[in-house]
């Protein structure tokens, strides 16, 4: 027999993360398939964002696998892992603030272009930087805000900003590290549509509170509980899993 | 509108030019003003003020424009002044340069010496920066200031080259055309070493490697989750910065004709920071405005008191409180705001 599925975008692993004796992830196993919306959920504490850190390699895992793309990617550095094509945004939008915002994702286009020592040629009217960069925007829905510094931005088009930077280094997966937070009820919908549509452009792997978003958007879920994956599958798996009901809706509906 | 935008960066009437080009125009007409009022120590003087503005321009790359607080540059300036001491001071003996395989003789040649500074700066700059470079912060400045304190240690107990009571030189180095006795020739010089070295950095700022150098200073966690190598980045700033200084350090050489290990001490990394910040931080013209006025403000005031520094600090604290990129914050507003 031979097994013609393709092999995931994101093998995760028996992975293992340790805080003096506070176990962060435990046996960690995710898979997230080539154009796949996955969410991670779980209570506060759950180690979702330690999850997403040692990811994208802020944080070094004690021990197992995170195959990306058939690579390893444990021992590699943040660098290293975003040229692979690991995209990655912040809880809290996380930009270059002196900059305008045309000049945000010029910066982030200039790695894909190949190494930045370049010393001569002024960046700021380039034209190979200026068109993507004026495209990302227009997809994102940030144009009239090109020359706004970044500072100035709103907390709904600052993430949009972080988004669109992520976009412009061109990953193979992104990594959303609550997107909606923070955001009112209209932002948020209109950020569920913005990802849904990048959803089949490019597998994203989302950690997010609020269920709602979660079970509309996400193709599947994991759920995380005290470090561990309790349960894994499609919304109506994850809403009817007893453990799940146990752990984590059941404490949401009683509050 | 991108047109519109096109064109309001192009307007060169801003205040910020009227400053760049005031004091262009001072400093290009000065030898003229020297020779009319046959005042040869005002061109002394003011090369003197250029080697700092350089020395100063070099450190505001790395602090000012890549957040990298190197509170040890003097160590680069004064492996470039010993460059180019220890080599004319061979000349002067007839000996050959003794810790190095060949019988090496030493050199007055500027075309030699002076881009030989450079290279051994940016050498020195390279090791020690390759290795401070793995730390953020207070470390970092910790880190530069003991290396820069070593050197000075080491060229103390380095009586071959006159330990602690410097090493007096030959004579100035000797380049084609020039004449460096000639205080005319010598200022001219200073001016031009400034000039290629500022126009050589505001052309890197402005390009590709100037963006990322102004990304690491502000996000510089950002900057590795968008995929770049920050590290080889801020190394090679700090090189460039390296080699600056020690260009300057050899137009220093050349100026007193001698080299201490004084230029080597963490007393003049500090006076070369306190140019920047007086002067602005990341703008590149502030560290020549700084240069001069702390070296402006040392010869007026100290022909009043010794005690010169008394009036110069309070002075420092409040351009600091006041304006945030010091001396052109205040001349030009937020039109200083580059790095």
């Amino acid at each position: 027999m031979v097994d013609f599925t393709p092999p995931p975008l994101l093998h995760i692993r028996y992975l293992n993360k340790q805080f003096g004796a506070l176990k962060v992830t435990r046996d960690v196993e995710i898979r997230v398939e080539q154009g796949e919306i996955h969410a991670i959920i779980g209570p506060n504490g759950a180690g979702k964002t330690t999850l997403i850190n040692q990811i994208s390699g802020e944080l070094a895992a004690d021990s197992g696998s995170i195959l990306f793309d058939n690579r390893e990617l444990c021992g590699l550095r943040v660098h290293q892992r975003a040229r692979l094509g690991v995209g990655r945004t912040y809880q809290t939008s996380s930009l270059f603030d002196q900059m305008t915002t045309q000049q945000n994702v010029m910066l982030a286009l200039q790695n894909q272009q190949g190494h930045s020592f370049r010393f001569w040629r002024k960046a700021a009217t380039d034209p190979s930087l200026i068109h993507p960069a004026l495209g990302i925007l227009e997809r994102v829905g940030l144009l009239d805000q090109q020359n706004d510094y970044a500072a100035n931005l709103a907390h709904g088009q600052r993430r949009q900003l972080e988004i669109a930077m992520s976009l412009a280094t061109k990953p193979k997966l992104l990594l959303l590290d609550e997107p909606m937070a923070g955001m009112g009820q209209e932002e948020s919908w209109k950020m569920v549509a913005a990802l849904r549509k990048l959803g089949s452009e490019v597998s994203i792997l989302f950690v997010e509170h609020d269920m709602e978003t979660v079970f509309s958007l996400a193709d599947r879920i994991s759920v995380l509980v005290y470090g561990r994956v309790i349960a894994s599958g499609d919304a109506d798996t994850i809403r009817n899993d007893p453990n799940v009901r146990d752990a984590y809706l059941g404490g949401i509906e009683d509050a | 509108m991108i047109m519109k935008q096109f064109f309001s960066t192009r307007n060169l009437l801003t205040r910020k030019n009227l400053v760049l080009f005031l004091l262009a125009l001072t400093l290009l007409s000065l030898p003229l003003i020297a020779s009319i009022n046959d005042d040869s120590y005002l061109l002394i003087m003011v090369s003197r003020m250029l080697i700092f503005a350089l020395a100063a321009l070099s450190l505001d790359l790395v602090i000012g424009y890549g957040g990298m607080v190197s509170f040890g540059h003097a160590a680069y300036l004064g492996v470039g002044a010993y460059t180019v001491g220890i080599l004319s001071a061979h000349v002067m003996e007839g000996s050959s340069i003794g810790f190095l395989p060949g019988n090496l003789p030493g050199t007055e040649s500027g075309l030699i010496s002076l881009p030989l500074a450079m290279l051994l700066a940016g050498l020195v700059a390279l090791v020690f920066g390759a290795l401070s470079l793995r730390t953020r912060g207070i470390h970092f400045i910790m880190i530069t200031l003991a290396f820069a304190q070593m050197l000075y240690y080491l060229f103390i107990s380095l009586y071959r080259y006159g330990g602690e009571d410097g090493l007096s030189m030959n004579g100035r180095n000797l380049l084609p055309g020039l004449d460096l006795y000639n205080d005319t020739h010598f200022y001219w010089l200073c001016l031009g070493c400034l000039t290629g070295y500022g126009l050589l950095v505001y052309k890197f700022l402005g390009a590709r490697f100037g963006q990322v150098i102004r990304g690491c200073k502000q996000n510089p966690e950002k900057m590795q989750a968008l995929g770049f190598a920050t590290y080889r980045y801020q190394l090679v700033a700090f090189v460039i910065s390296g080699m600056g200084a020690g260009l300057a350090g050899a137009l220093l050489a050349n100026h007193s004709e001698f080299v201490s290990p004084d230029l080597m001490s963490w007393h003049l990394s500090g006076e070369l920071m306190v140019m920047v910040i007086l002067g602005g931080l990341g703008t590149l013209i502030g560290p020549i405005l700084g240069a001069i006025s702390y070296l402006l403000m040392e010869e007026v005031l100290a022909g009043y008191t010794e005690h010169w520094q008394i009036i110069l600090g309070p002075l420092l604290i409040l351009v600091v409180l006041f304006s945030r990129k010091g001396i052109l914050g205040a001349l030009v507003g937020k039109a200083a705001d580059d790095g």
